[in-house]
């Protein structure tokens, strides 16, 4: 079991908590909260196989949250000092004192219990930071040589992230957390005549160690042996023909399709309106919790802040709710939303499912993505048994290109590889390939999942929502599915006159 | 729970100005470059006419930049103390002797190469304290807004949105003599008007220094009158039509192609401005219409920092152009591609000129160019954008962008606006259609809608597009 680094639990973390929440009580706040936290963010950028650029950045501080006369009042500070950490709770029941007059809603916070003083550290066994740049970047260049010297460029990125957060409230929660992630993205490049693509590794990010690039979870090597041949295939593949086909679509791809039209659309904050001027609202609207026909009857997803090595897997919140497990849809039907305490009290809901996050000490926390993983039929088929059912259709792997419309209804997504599906066998690949269908439609087509031997956890570093803008880590875990009839866009022939 | 320790920190918090003295003087490297971003924000959000969130924050980060021989390390820490910095130093001299030599390496800028009154007005500043924001910033302007909230009640709709201001102030000193400072304000108000039942919604949206010149009574004057237009529906099917994009639509595209300029991208043949066959499209006319698009860091009301400010090297940026000064750079000249972006490095590769890129963008056509309502007035027929969104790339060799209108696209009959049609989602490259406008009026400033949280300096004119691609319905409102 890892330990949080003693150089965090060196910062004065209780002595500003106490400092900030006093001051905070004296000035007459209903609740008040204390959160530092420090993320250090590594990032190497190879290409062909030469270090183009790396950085190294860390951030640190604090904020203090406060209820006053039903508002919030928000301030941050950086430098670690109970003096500053007064001076920032008198700074947010300021704000509050000036947000009040056009505040027409009460603010008030669902129920959790209360934590003292608990830790919790994520899945992983070597720190990255930990492993010097040099054999980081080394290693990266060994991935851009080998069989991918036959592409004409490769680009190789590493990404590193540990999160150290220390929360506590007026109400007596104490919590400190430790997490770690990575992602690792090697692509690519080649022209063929007139026209030029590139490919890149489905491996996934993920909450693990510097491991992940060493053997637990992925195969890297095997990944990186096919790519060049795969590559070339898709260079010389034909032009898909526009139309309506049967999908197969593999986790890899899957993952982003739920996120953005199950994820993101089963925020309760953009169901009610709280994200309506800028990333939108939903089309599952409140009123239809427990009625809307949201998918076929093989769709089960669920909300997940415990899953290991998920990127949203946490110990507690940013409001100090602890991680839970909750369904989102239930054979086919909305049955829950991702909540914070606010919306929670708000709709009645009871307890929040702790999805509230800020990922940085200078941002609130506003509601944020669990992991939402489409769960896999215990008994399903195999890959190649959904391939099996499908007369003429697509396999689609990798994601790329991404779009939803602000009520999460219209989607396009492109992919990294398209093979054309002939009586129940793969035929090749395909170039040119979007899928374009409307959320309910397309998960109302989905006729089967895999079985749990098709289950993958994929996901993103950096989710963006909210103003100020914020970024999140999140996991989606996928089985393959298989859809019928959605609609095929030629990528070229959408561009063209 | 106890404390680890009886403090965990030590020193005070030195000036920027004393920090990079400091830091210059503590490597031990060939080269160095010392960065300090001191930033302040404040901000409102709000929803269904109340607050939903708000809050003030500051922060400063240090970027020491230590070259030994071609190596260099970058090493990045926010909130340094005294205490502190000889090891962020130490750490950064120690990862450019353990580094592989960077290709992009070059002699670091110094006072002499930089030279121009532009950049030594900057300097002249250097010794001024920061001056954050704070939340007096909207000490008018949150009145206003609440006065907005209270006719939006009466008059049944909601009101939805968020304001920001951001004041960043930047210094660069480098082992070679540079002492360069910039302060940034950057401030926008994002508006969004919704009928009572949700089903109607129209938005606007400005970018400010200070929040002196928003007007939010006149912003939720068109807003209202842009929820009246859309009391007349209209069901459309997917195709080609005629369509007027609006600045802040044109201002979205322009900069995924800007973003999408990279030299080194474009002379290893991976993007839109790549020569078949090998090195860029300079040179080539890309409209037949005198279009201009450029940066100029001293343009009025979008002014911008004069100099490189590179905290990484990467693509398109590299750390030893730190200070390099910044003219007013030509993209697109008369309709002709002028420059890409470009490193010292990258424009020797590709024998053109060194062209770094600037954080404002402006784009202008023939003079004389009309205003969107007498555009508008003059159109028999065709659509009439408010914004675009979630726009992301599909096909990198023709710089194909898919997306989504948003927030009321109108139909124009005869010159009039007679009701709101659904929204669509469309499928375009910006590239493709700098050759297909029939008209672009008179430019303006602007708020970009999808990408004003990067990138919100924009002068940009209204266009005509004859047959643009609305490749299918959106049911979202």
């Amino acid at each position: 079991m890892r330990q949080i680094d003693p150089d965090f639990l060196a910062l004065p973390l209780r002595r500003l908590a106490d400092a900030a929440l006093q001051r905070a009580r004296d000035l007459g706040a209903e609740h008040a909260s204390f959160r530092l936290e420090r993320v250090r963010a590594e990032t190497l950028r190879l290409f062909d196989a030469r270090l183009e650029g790396s950085s190294d950045a860390d951030d640190l501080g604090f904020a203090v949250r406060v209820i006053k006369d039903g508002t919030w009042g928000f301030a941050s500070g950086i430098e670690l000092t109970p003096e500053a950490a007064a001076r920032a709770a008198e700074e947010a029941v300021r704000v509050a004192a000036v947000s009040a007059p056009i505040n027409r809603e009460p603010v008030g916070l669902a129920p959790e219990p209360v934590y003292d003083d608990v830790t919790w550290v994520s899945a992983y066994d070597v720190d990255p930071f930990d492993v010097p740049l040099a054999d980081k970047a080394a290693l990266l260049a060994e991935w851009s040589s080998g069989p991918l010297g036959r592409a004409d460029h490769v680009s190789a990125s590493l990404m590193q992230v540990k999160e150290q957060k220390f929360y506590a409230d007026s109400a007596g929660t104490v919590t400190t957390q430790q997490r770690v992630r990575l992602h690792p993205v090697v692509t690519a490049m080649k022209t063929d005549g007139d026209r030029f693509d590139d490919m890149r590794t489905l491996a996934p990010p993920v909450g693990r160690g510097y491991e992940y690039l060493t053997g637990a979870g992925w195969d890297f090597p095997a990944e990186l042996a096919e790519l060049p041949d795969l590559l070339d295939e898709k260079l010389k593949a034909p032009s898909v023909e526009a139309g309506r086909y049967d999908l197969v679509v593999d986790p890899s791809n899957l993952w982003l399709t739920i996120h953005e039209s199950i994820g993101h659309a089963t925020e309760l904050d953009r169901a009610l309106g709280y994200e309506a001027a800028y990333a939108g609202t939903s089309f599952a609207t409140f009123d239809q919790l427990g009625s809307l026909h949201y998918g076929s009857p093989v769709m089960n997803v669920t909300g997940d802040r415990t899953v290991e090595h998920g990127l949203a897997t946490v110990g507690w919140d940013d409001e100090g709710v602890a991680g839970q497990s909750f369904d989102i849809v239930r054979e086919g039907t909305l049955v829950g939303y991702q909540l914070d305490r606010r919306m929670a009290l708000l709709k009645g809901l009871g307890r929040s499912n702790g999805c509230a996050f800020a990922d940085s000490p200078g941002h609130v926390p506003i509601q944020r993505m669990a992991n939402v993983s489409l769960q896999p039929a215990p008994d399903g088929p195999s890959t190649e048994e959904l391939i099996s059912r499908v007369e003429r259709g697509v396999y689609i792997l990798g994601d790329k290109s991404w779009s939803i419309d602000m009520q999460r209804y219209n989607f396009q997504f492109t992919g990294q590889r398209f093979y054309r599906i002939e009586n129940g066998r793969l035929a090749g690949q395909l170039r040119d390939v979007a899928y374009q269908a409307t959320t309910t439609d397309f998960w109302r087509s989905m006729e089967a999942v895999g079985g749990p031997g098709t289950y993958v956890l994929g996901g993103a570093f950096n989710c963006g929502k909210g103003q100020p803008g914020q970024v999140a880590p999140v996991s989606h875990g996928a089985p393959a599915a298989l859809f019928r009839g959605v609609r095929i866009l030629n990528t070229v022939q959408e561009g063209g006159k | 729970m106890s404390d680890h320790s009886s403090d965990g920190v030590s020193g005070g918090v030195a000036t920027p100005q004393e920090t990079v003295e400091r830091a210059l003087a503590l490597s031990e490297a060939d080269g160095c470059v010392v960065i300090v971003d001191e930033g302040s924000t404040a901000n409102l959000r709000f929803a269904g006419n109340t607050l939903t969130t708000n809050g003030v924050a500051r922060s400063s980060r240090l970027t020491v930049i230590s070259v030994v021989g071609a190596g260099v390390g970058v090493v990045s820490r926010s909130a340094v103390r005294d205490g502190q910095l000889a090891d962020v130093v130490a750490a950064a001299d120690r990862a450019a002797r353990e580094a592989r030599p960077s290709e992009d390496a070059r002699p670091l800028v110094g006072m002499d190469g930089v030279g121009t009154d532009a950049v030594g007005t900057e300097a002249a500043g250097w010794d001024r304290p920061v001056e954050p924001t704070s939340i007096d910033v909207f000490g008018e302007f949150a009145p206003a807004l609440g006065e907005a909230f209270a006719a939006a009640d009466t008059s049944g709709r909601r009101l939805y949105g968020f304001a920001e201001h951001i004041v960043t102030s930047t210094f660069v000193g480098s082992s070679t003599g540079l002492r360069l400072r910039h302060d940034q304000p950057t401030g926008r108000l994002e508006l969004n008007a919704k009928s009572a039942d949700l089903a109607r919604s129209a938005w606007t949206g400005v970018a400010t220094r200070d929040f002196a010149d928003v007007d939010v009574a006149a912003l939720d004057a068109t807003l209202t009158r842009r929820l009246d237009w859309a009391k007349r529906r209209i069901d459309l099917e997917p195709g080609r039509y005629e369509t007027i994009l609006p600045p802040t639509a044109v201002s979205d595209l322009m900069i995924y192609l800007y973003w999408s300029s990279g030299a080194r991208d474009a002379a290893d043949g991976r993007t839109v401005f790549s020569r078949p066959g090998g090195g860029t499209r300079v040179g080539e006319r890309l409209s037949p219409h005198p279009i201009s698009l450029y940066s100029d860091p001293a343009h009025a009301g979008i002014a911008c920092t004069p100099f490189v400010v590179a905290h990484s090297s990467g693509r398109e940026q590299s750390v030893f152009d730190n200070g390099l000064p910044l003219g007013r750079t030509e993209w697109i000249s008369d309709g002709t591609l002028a420059n890409l972006v470009q490193t010292r490095h990258s424009a020797e590769l590709t024998g053109l000129a060194a062209t770094p890129q600037i954080d404002n963008l402006v784009m202008e056509g023939p003079a004389g160019g009309r205003s969107l309502e007498e555009m508008v007035a003059s159109t028999e027929r065709g659509l009439l954008l408010t914004c675009l969104w979630y726009i992301r790339e599909v096909d990198p060799q023709s710089l194909l962008l898919t997306g989504l209108t948003r927030d009321g696209v109108y139909l124009v009959e005869n010159g009039e606006v007679v009701g709101e049609v659904n929204n669509f989602r469309f499928n375009e490259s910006p590239v493709d259609l700098l050759g297909r406008l029939t008209e672009v009026g008179a430019s303006l400033p602007t708020l970009p809608r999808e990408w004003g949280d990067w990138f919100n300096r924009a002068v940009m004119p209204p266009v005509r597009v004859p047959d643009f691609n609305m490749s299918t319905v959106s049911q979202a409102s």
